[in-house]
Order: structure tokens, then sequence, then C-alpha cells
């Protein structure tokens, strides 16, 4: 697939991709293989919006839905890097458990104040994936088996801290990061008779998102058509910029009829954009697709192939740590059995969203938008009272077949060749 | 003689957009040894996919007749089934099962639903004798070398009863020695019997072993021909449509001063404790100038090469590297590419190249730098530079934004090249440039490597094709069980002379 940076993927709430037209026959399954996933989970969303009666895209559902799955989407991004580079991290719900157990300690036993030991946890969590980093990249053990047993050691860990019982209740502020909502510092604006009152600070930070994404895009294309690139027809590339225009502007319309903006979907936001520039644009980011997509080759190339491998787990040690301060803090306790099974969510996100068992393949809006799709199956089924094991068993179904359909499209592709 | 033990006729296959085979015949006569020569791509391991079933009958147009009878393989057990045995250019051993479970591999020797291993192993150690494997039947294969494998493989064929058998390039990866056992087994199944074909780009193997050639191009049968009387020009003349009266572009070079010295290096192995794989070889380069360095499959060509370059290979590396007059150290891969020492990998799938990425950046992969400021790459600029090697060197691709895994042979190795002339270097270490590419785009390839030593670039190339080195190269080393044992300028340098040196003290101790 081509990796080409399109800065469409950056627009925060899973605008369209801008697939690259490549003016070949074969344009059309390519668009299809890397639009899929967007147009899958378009495709989910309706589905729900119609079971539930428009419930599904209720302003506070909409809320719901992000601040419930914050956690799982920030692990999603750390782990599509560590996907991308040929390895997987089995163990990131337990440093969950073990980041956030760390924090309520210095929090509530110590009395520590909130940042500091904020930032200490995210140093563990650093020293966490250093540690893993170290047996994966330097000592060559395959990734599989040091996360596997980094499952154990952190979930022992999370216990010999916190023995049998929860840790609570966490200091106001990171409670409101984790759970709670931006002030409208700018007060309420009325938006007419059906829509009700909004927040008008959210209402400006989306117009300023929208007019960012058409200025970027714009710039971007201009770019690549200035150095003699092909680049999409203007239609197309208009009603994609329109269509991610009213997607941002119709979440962020209701988030502010509801409560403002999630603390949580501002750091996400800050995330998904800066990792999606760091994997389409950083010298570093462009390491990993190498390491991925053949590790002899990138060494011979002169990639430090160790150091990067060693940093993808680093960093997603800290992304562990951020998820595992934001799950606490939204429970309002460290709990030694939380964040069961997180790794295996995120797993799946990255998979869904299309990156490749073998590595050298996948993006971050990809897995966030893997992520989502998880996300508003789950709400959306209990939504309309599903049962969980439906839930488990259709979240099973889509990915296999998300990853069924990658396959297939890959192999197509081959055999016309 | 004149019995005809397979007829294929008006065979015709096409891929999505691609003609592969356009009206093939070929009529191979019984207890011959055939030999198919064509381009890449002339549609030799298609031809070879259609008669073994890989392609099942219904995909492919035309009719196949085996001992008279026509056949509709529905796969590869169908054809096996009526005694035809292909074996692949990759080798399809399991390597870490015996000799003996690899040849009944499929075919299991089993009693009631249990294998009986006496069975299994003194028939393998039959048909090993047969082919000539002096091995204990349960070694496992991957113990052995590749030319020993090969020999595992046709041993597997002969357990099948094969009546024709097929080999894809069987002697690519093989060192003289074991082609000549190889060719010399041939003639022996020949004799046996058993009929040949032959899948080689070593024309003057072909023209050593084969009664009869057909040559392919572009999918067509151009023409069969007994091997007598044939000669390799002949046969380059039939693939390419063309006569070659120049396989190397003319070439006049311009020699400067001395830009890198190699001295006393000395690399050992990292696998077998203690056994030397470079012995105190030095060497020189200079700029404009074109270097060969000749030698045999595991004379140390590679390790040295790769030793040189930030010691990618080898431990106990000792000696020094002197360039610009200056001695320097190569620890890492990085310090070699800045201090411009390139290397070209003799194996562009599994180290040179991406394959699932585009052009554009696999040519920026070893230079990212040189696009980044402060870390972030202007991935408009690298658009630049890999549209600008693609013209230059012509690449054939729709653009750079094409998948590497996707194209040919030649232009992924101009993919390479881009690669490695991006990063500016001043030393060129190519490695078996030419390995698998066909006679059009090796021409291209020489006139590039022309093209660099006239920028002032010292190029030192690794082939082991002779005619290569003699037509390219300003001056020739020759390597022999890691030692230099020779340096003949171009103007004194024949196929003789350089084979001489090469085999030169391989028989002394170690």
């Amino acid at each position: 697939m081509s990796l080409a940076p399109s800065n469409a993927d950056l627009a925060v709430g899973g605008g369209p991709s801008l697939p690259e037209a490549s003016g070949t026959g074969r344009k059309f399954s390519i668009n299809l293989r890397q639009s899929g996933i967007y147009i899958a989970f378009a495709a989910i969303v309706l589905l729900f919006t119609i079971l539930t009666d428009g419930d599904m895209l209720a302003p506070q559902n909409i809320s719901n839905i992000i601040v419930q799955n914050s956690y799982i989407l920030i692990l999603a991004i750390g782990m599509i890097l560590v996907i991308i580079s040929g390895h997987i991290d089995l163990s990131v719900g337990s440093v969950v458990a073990a980041t956030g157990a760390i924090a309520a300690v210095l929090m509530v036993n110590h009395n520590m104040p909130w940042p500091l030991a904020l930032l200490i946890t995210i140093v563990v969590g650093a020293a966490i994936g250093a540690w893993q980093g170290y047996w994966v990249a330097y000592f060559g053990i395959p990734a599989f088996i040091v996360t596997l047993a980094g499952m154990l050691l952190f979930r022992a860990i999370t216990y010999m801290i916190l023995g049998n019982r929860g840790i609570g209740p966490f200091p106001e502020s990171v409670r409101t990061l984790a759970n709670g909502f931006t002030d409208g510092y700018l007060g309420n604006i009325g938006l007419g008779n059906y829509l009700g009152g909004a927040d008008l600070l959210s209402l400006l930070i989306g117009v300023f998102a929208v007019v960012g994404i058409v200025v970027s895009q714009w710039r971007s294309r201009a770019g690549r058509a200035r150095y003699g690139q092909v680049v999409e027809a203007l239609p197309l590339f208009v009603a994609k910029i329109v269509v991610a225009a009213v997607v941002v502007m119709f979440v962020i319309v209701q988030l502010a009829r509801f409560r403002n903006l999630p603390w949580v979907l501002v750091l996400l936001a800050i995330l998904v954009l800066g990792y999606s520039l760091l994997t389409n644009r950083a010298v570093f980011g462009r390491q990993i697709y190498a390491v991925g997509g053949n590790l002899q080759a990138a060494t011979l190339s002169g990639v430090k192939v160790k150091s990067v491998v060693f940093w993808i787990f680093v960093n997603m040690g800290v992304l562990s740590a951020v998820a595992g301060i934001i799950f606490a803090g939204r429970l309002n306790q460290a709990n030694p059995t939380g964040g069961d099974q997180f790794e295996l969510d995120a797993i799946a996100a990255a998979f869904i969203g299309g990156a490749a068992v073998q590595g050298g393949v996948g993006k971050v809006v990809g897995a966030i938008t893997g992520g989502l799709i998880m996300g508003v199956i789950n709400n959306g089924m209990s939504l309309i009272g599903a049962p969980s094991e439906q839930v488990m068993l259709v979240k099973g179904a889509v990915l296999l077949a998300a990853v069924a359909f990658d396959v297939w499209t890959k192999r197509r592709a081959g055999a016309s060749r | 003689m004149s019995d005809t033990i397979l007829r294929m006729r008006g065979i015709t296959k096409t891929f999505p957009g691609v003609k592969a085979l356009a009206d093939v015949n070929l009529e191979v006569s019984r207890g011959e040894i055939h030999a198919i020569c064509g381009e890449n791509g002339a549609g030799k391991s298609t031809l070879m996919k259609v008669l073994s079933g890989v392609y099942p009958h219904g995909d492919y147009e035309g009719a196949i007749e085996f001992d008279g009878q026509e056949c509709r393989f529905a796969g590869i057990r169908d054809s096996e089934h009526v005694g035809i045995v292909i074996i692949h250019q990759e080798l399809a051993l399991a390597s870490n099962l015996s000799i003996a479970e690899n040849i009944f591999l499929g075919n299991e020797q089993s009693k009631r639903g249990l294998i009986d291993w006496n069975r299994t192993n003194a028939a393998a150690a039959e048909l090993m004798q047969r082919v000539g494997l002096n091995e204990n039947p349960v070694t496992q294969v991957i113990d052995l070398g590749v030319g020993k494998q090969q020999l595992v493989e046709i041993a597997k064929a002969l357990s099948k009863r094969v009546q024709l058998l097929i080999l894809d390039e069987p002697t690519a990866a093989l060192n003289d020695d074991d082609s000549a056992h190889l060719l010399e087994l041939l003639r022996g199944l020949r004799d046996q019997g058993i009929t040949c074909v032959i899948i080689s780009h070593k024309l003057n193997e072909v023209l050593a072993i084969a009664d009869r050639v057909t040559i392919l191009r572009d999918g067509k049968t151009i023409t069969t021909l007994p091997a007598e009387g044939l000669t390799e020009d002949k046969i380059i003349s039939g693939m390419v449509g063309r006569d070659l009266d120049h396989r190397f572009p003319p070439h006049e070079p311009t020699i400067g001063e001395e830009v890198l010295r190699i001295e006393n290096w000395t690399v050992h192995s990292p696998v077998q404790h203690g056994r030397l794989l470079v012995d105190n070889a030095s060497l020189n380069l200079r700029r404009g100038e074109i270097v060969g360095l000749a030698g045999l499959m595991g004379a140390g060509r590679t390790e040295l090469a790769m030793s040189v370059f930030g010691r990618s290979f080898g431990t106990g590396i000792s000696g020094r590297v002197i360039k610009d007059g200056k001695e320097i150290r190569l620890r890492s891969v990085r310090e070699a590419i800045r201090h411009g020492i390139a290397y070209a990998t003799e194996d562009r799938k599994r180290y040179g190249l991406n394959l699932i990425e585009d052009i554009k950046r696999n040519v920026s992969a070893a230079a990212l730098g040189k696009l980044a400021k402060v870390g972030w790459v202007d991935d408009n600029e690298e658009y630049k530079v890999a549209e600008g090697y693609r013209r230059s060197l012509n690449i054939k691709a729709p653009s750079v934004a094409s998948i590497t895994g996707k194209l040919s042979g030649g232009n992924q190795q101009k993919v390479v090249l881009s690669k490695w002339i991006f990063t500016d270097p001043d030393v060129l270490i190519l490695d078996e440039p030419t390995r698998g590419i066909d006679v059009g785009a090796k021409y291209e390839i020489y006139t590039i490597i022309n093209r660099l030593a006239d920028e002032g670039k010292a190029v030192l190339l690794i082939s082991s094709e002779l005619p290569e080195l003699l037509g390219l190269c300003d001056r020739i080393y020759t390597l022999s069980a890691g030692r230099i044992t020779g340096e003949v300028p171009r103007a004194e340098a024949t196929q003789e002379g350089l084979m001489t040196l090469m085999t030169a003290g391989q028989e002394a101790p170690r």
C-alpha cells in the first residue's frame, strides 16, 4: 500500500483517507483497500444510528464513546508503531494497571502533588518500555516472549503494590483530565430552537480545526502539484475536504451542545496529530517502516535498527502510562485487575485499522479508526441491549473480516501483476 | 531418440494485462536433455508452471501431451503422478528434517499408518547413492550445503519414479565443483532414460550439457536447435532478437589518484570459530576506476566487501582502511556511508530493498538525512530526487510511487543503485549487480557503472561472470580461499588466466 503522507489522515474524527491517484488500472482496488476501513466505519455508525433511532449520535453518547475508549485509543497509537516495526506488545494491559497503581500510591498514599506524580508515573512507564525494549532489541528475544513475560511480571508488580484492593480517590484535577470537560470560558451561544445552546469556545476550536484541515490540505496539494506529482482531481479533493469538515463540525457541535470538549479528546487530538506527523514525515517514523518492511535492508542502509526498536518500546511504555493514568482517573481508583485484556483491544484496533502481521504497514489514523469501530460496536450494541457475549461475537467477526479483506485485496493486487 | 515424450502445443497463458505466453510450442524427445533459454520475463518459468500443473488445466489455452496421453493437470500432484517433477530455483526442503524424511515427504513409507523408519532410511540411502550423495540419511538437511541439498531434491524426484525432470536454474547457487557434479549427474540420469528439461542463464553450461535448445522470447517460441554447432552468441542473439556485437558499452577510463586502500584485511567466520574467511587481503581503488573482484563461490568476496562496509559481516576483523590518504575506522554502516562508501548487495530482495514500499522511499532509505530538516522529511524533495533517478537510470515504472516488489529484477537493481548513488559515495562496491537480470537490462547497468566511474567514483565490481569482469573492469583482483592471489590489468586478463588464479592455493592446508 502506498504510505505517502496525506494530511487528510490527520483530520481528527476520522475523515476519509486521501488515496493517491496512481493513474493505473488498479486505482480502484488500491483506493478500496486504503479507504475500506473508513467506509466500514461510516457504515457501522450508520447501522447503529438507524438501530438506535439516532441515539448513537446524540450529544451525550458521542461524548461517552470518546471518553470510554480513550485509553484503548492511546494504547492503539503505541501499538501500531510496535506492529509496523514487526513486533507485538502483549504486556500493555498489565503496564496500564501497574502505572495506574504507582500513580495512585504516589498521590493518595504519599499526598504527592499530582503533576509531579504523573511525571514520575510516565517516567516509570518509559523505564518499563526500556526494560522490554532492551530484551527485544539488544538481547534478541522475540517481542512475543518478552512481553508475554511482561504481562505476568507487571501484573504481579501491580498486586505487590496494591495488595488485593483498589486505591483511591484521585485528586480532582486528574479526574477532570480523565473524565471531565473543558471549561466554557467564553460562555454559551444559542444555535436556534432545534439545537439549543452550545459552548462557544468548543465551536471556535471546531471552526479553527476545520480551517486548519482545509489550509494544510490545500497547501500540501499545491506543494505536490508544484513538484509535478499526480494529485487527485479537484472535485474529489473538495468533496473529501467537505466530508472531513462536516464530520469534524458535527462531532464538535454535538459535544458543544452537551458539556464542551472532553479533556481526553483534546489529549487524543494532540497525540493523533503528533504521531501521524511522526510516522509520515519524521526520519524516525520512516525508519520504523524501513525496519518492519525489511530488517536486513534497513540495517545495510545505515538505520540503527536496534535503537529504533528500543525507542518504539519506550514509547509504548510511556503511552501505556498515560493510558494507565486516564483509566485509573476515570474509575477514580487504581485496581489490581485493571487494564485486563486491553492489549487485545489495542492489537485488534491496529489490525482492523490495516496493519500487517509481517510489519512494515499501518497508519496511526487507521489504528484510531479500528479502535473507534470496536468502540462504536460496544456502545451501539449495549444501547440496543445486546448481551456481552454477542458483543464479543461481533467484535471477533469484525476483526477476522477486516484482516480477511486486507489479505484478499492484497492477493488481488498481486494477481494482477 | 526420435520418439517424443512431451508435446506442448499452442500454450497461451494470460495474466491480467499481460500475455505471458503466446502460442508456445515445445517438443521434448525421450531421453534427451532439453534446455530452455530466454531473458527474464520471456516466459520460461510460466511455461514450466503450466507443464507441472501449478497453473491448472483451464487456466491456460493449448494442449499438453505427455507419453502419448493428453494431460489435464488439476495440480502438481497430477503431474507428479504421471512422472513430471519440477525442482524450483528456491529449493523446497524442510531444513529441520532429515535427508530421508525430505525425500519421502508427502510420500511417507508407512505400514498400517505408522512410518517404517527402516524402510524409509534404506530406500533413501539407495536413492542417495544414485545421485552420488555421500551422507547419512538421518542427517538434517540444514547441515548440508546448497549443492547437496540440490541432490536431495533430485533424489526426492527419483523416489517419485520421475520420467521428466524439470530443473529451474539448478546451478545458480552452486559453485563450480557442485555444478560440475550436478551436470555429470544429469548426464547419468539421461543414460538411465530420464528426460531432463533445464532452464539456465548459464549458456556455457547449456552448451555443455544439452542435446537440444529451445529459445523463448517475449512469451513466444523462437526456435528449437540441436546444441551441436550452437554458440553462446547465437543463443543470445535468439534471446534478445538482435546480434549482440557489443555486450559491453565502450568505455575510456579516466583514472585519478587513489581513493581507497585496504591493507592486511582479515575476517573470521561468525559461525565457525577460528575459521578465516578473508586472509590478509590488500587492495586499492582509484578515482574513475572500475576494479573487478573475481573469485569462486565461497572465496570470500562478499565477506570482504561486507566486513569493510561497516563491519556488517564477520567477527575478528583486523586490518587498515585508508581513504584519501587517511586511515579511517568503519565501525558501523552509518560510518561507512558517512565516509563515502556504498555497498549494493548481491541479494537485492533480501538485503537491498524494502519490497513492500514504493520506489521513492527505497531510493531515500540510505540518505534520508539529506532530505530532512531537523528530523522532518521533505517528501516533495524526496519525490523530486526519486523522479530524477527514475529518468536518468531509466527505471521502468509508472511512477516513483510504484511498489518495488512489483518491478522486474533489472528495475529493482536500478532502484538499489539509485539508493546508493544518492548517498553520494566516492567508492561503490557492487556485489553481483547483474545477477538474475536479463541481457538488455544488463547492458543498461553496465552503462550506469561506466557513468559512475566517469563521474570520478571508484567502483569495486564483484561478479561470478568472468566475461563481465573482462568487459568492464580496468583492473581485476582474484580472490581464492580468502587470499588475494592476483592483480591483473585489463589488457593482460583472460578467462583462463583468471580462472587459474581463482583456483590457486585451493588445496593448500588452512
